[in-house]
């Protein structure tokens, strides 16, 4: 079995669809490492990537006035126990330009592997990206990931940022993403992690209201159990008159884990609104006691809860 | 036949006797309303039924099917057939009506119970059990999800409030399809025309129950209280 079937055997086991390889109305990008595996475009849609001795470096564009049909998927990972992956993304999407990206992020076996993305993505007027990154980590939670990506959103445009983790053991997770939200303009950001063992996670998500009537939510959902640690911040700046923004961050503790959560909101235009809230703790005993009450066991009313919350 | 049978029982908090030295039954197929102001211990008795944390009796016993259920774990009992419908039920996020319905039985068509609560199941199967629900969706939900497991015994505190839109028959219907499945009903309200519905009722005052019988009498003991919210000192138990 070659690199490509072994990455996709593994995307397929995590419950991934293989057949987005074959499909020729849908455009991909598969990588192990530093190696390209896989690559096609579609009508509208410009993907330039190569191999550098340092990592990968993929340039995408989609035209002006395109409406991608289906999803661009991602597929990156290292398969070996040792490794490195780092991807500089550049990605652009002209005006009314939209896409949707799915990131399938896979670590089936890593015991000491690096997987950093640098991304800088700019949307146009009136354009729009979806981007959903999901990650499959195995049993040994020995990776080090480090996403950041720096995104403008231009006017009327819009960006959809969504990031899971909640497959096997990380390790080290941090993520540090900032973007700039021009007039009318929408951000929202979504992370939801599952935090195992020693897995130690760190947050950063800073969404700046630029434009007028911009509008910004982080919404950050995390799990943790064993000796899992998390520190999340999500701040949110409202510079513009009519801009609306909310943080929104909650985090469930089990055993011996240890959370903590930052919110941050700064206004500064007397017309713009940007609130927050955090909830930190153990899962809520009323919803404990009415799942009980339909029958479930503890252990079956938190995992309910956890699944939900993570959903 | 008794199914549960609450014998003398007493709980106090912070220095506050809330039920005391309280006894009542529940047979087989019966529906009995338990009428009561604010603050007279309803919710209470609830929650030391199903066996919330916190909630034990001082003393006295809770037999169900004749076993005494005091020990027993919430779940443990609601396993034997024992369950309640929260007066203001709480939310999940990202689980579905659907999900939710079925929780304990997967096999089941949840739209059935929906439909018994007044719901489209069209409209609501793929909605969150969140807060974009409204308050009285919310309760339609939870007593559906009630119906759908089939209890021995429902004790529905307070099931019409916050309930928009539905009259009173609409409520006592759905209080009776809980009968013709076979689940008796422990009924807590402060409602005279709910309590009417049942088969049997009693009236709880300052934690105890100061009068038992048949609806109408119940009722009108009821409505001759001199306390409008129950202040632990003006009430009298029924004559004898």
């Amino acid at each position: 079995m070659n690199l490509l079937e072994q990455l996709m055997q593994s995307y397929g086991d995590a419950g991934g669809d293989r057949a987005i390889l074959t499909d020729s109305d849908t455009a991909h990008l598969v990588a192990d490492g530093h190696q390209i595996l896989s690559t096609r475009g579609v009508a509208g849609l410009e993907v330039e990537a190569h191999s550098t001795p340092d990592g990968i470096s993929a340039k995408v564009r989609v035209r002006e006035n395109v409406r991608l049909k289906n999803p661009v998927h991602l597929c990156f990972g290292v398969l070996h126990k040792k490794g490195a992956q780092h991807i500089n993304m550049d990605v652009k999407l002209e005006k009314n330009a939209h896409a949707s990206f799915i990131a399938h992020c896979i670590f089936p076996n890593a015991e000491q592997v690096v997987h950093i993305m640098d991304a800088v993505i700019e949307i146009g007027e009136n354009a729009e990206l979806r981007y959903a990154e999901t990650h499959f980590h195995g049993i040994y939670g020995g990776t080090y990931v480090r996403p950041k990506a720096v995104v403008t959103v231009g006017r009327n445009g819009v960006y959809v940022g969504d990031f899971n983790l909640i497959t096997g053991k990380v390790g080290r997770l941090e993520i540090d993403y900032v973007v700039e939200t021009g007039e009318n303009g929408v951000t929202e950001l979504t992370a939801r992690v599952f935090g195992h063992g020693n897995d130690d996670v760190n947050i950063k998500e800073k969404v700046v209201l630029a434009g007028e009537h911009s509008r910004g939510l982080i919404k950050t959902r995390v799990v943790l159990e064993d000796k899992a640690s998390a520190e999340i911040t999500g701040s949110t700046e409202g510079n513009a008159a009519g801009a609306r923004g909310h943080v929104d961050c909650m985090e469930i503790v089990k055993d011996n884990a240890v959370a903590s959560a930052i919110p941050i909101v700064r206004v500064n235009n007397p017309l713009a609104k940007v609130t927050h809230e955090a909830a930190i703790g153990s899962v809520d005993k009323r919803q404990l006691e009415t799942l009980m009450a339909h029958g479930l066991k503890p252990e079956e009313a938190v995992d309910v809860i956890v699944r939900g919350i993570l959903r | 036949m008794t199914l549960l049978d609450i014998k003398n029982i007493s709980y106090q908090t912070g220095g506050a006797k809330i039920i005391d030295d309280l006894s009542l039954s529940l047979e087989t197929s019966e529906i009995h309303a338990l009428l009561g102001t604010n603050g007279t211990g309803k919710s209470t008795l609830a929650y030391l039924i199903i066996g919330c944390d916190g909630y034990s009796p001082a003393s006295g016993s809770i037999l169900f099917e004749k076993q005494v259920i005091n020990d027993l774990r919430l779940y443990e009992r609601a396993q034997l057939g024992i369950t309640l419908a929260w007066q203001e039920p709480v939310r999940f996020e990202g689980i579905s009506v659907g999900q939710y319905v079925t929780l304990r039985n997967t096999e089941i068509n949840p739209a059935l119970y929906l439909e018994m609560v007044g719901l489209q199941p069209d409209l609501y199967l793929e909605r969150m059990v969140d807060a974009s629900l409204s308050g009285g969706e919310r309760k339609r939900i939870e007593l559906a999800s009630i119906l759908a497991l089939h209890p021995k015994v429902a004790i529905l505190d307070e099931p019409d409030s916050g309930i928009d839109m539905l009259s009173t028959q609409d409520i006592i219907n759905v209080i009776h399809t809980f009968k013709e499945n076979g689940t008796s009903v422990l009924l807590i309200t402060h409602r005279e025309e709910i309590a009417l519905s049942a088969d049997r009722a009693s009236q709880i005052c300052n934690g105890r129950i100061t009068c038992s019988g048949a609806p109408e009498q119940v009722v009108a003991f009821y409505k001759s209280r001199n306390c409008l919210v129950c202040s632990g000192e003006e009430c009298v138990d029924e004559p004898s």
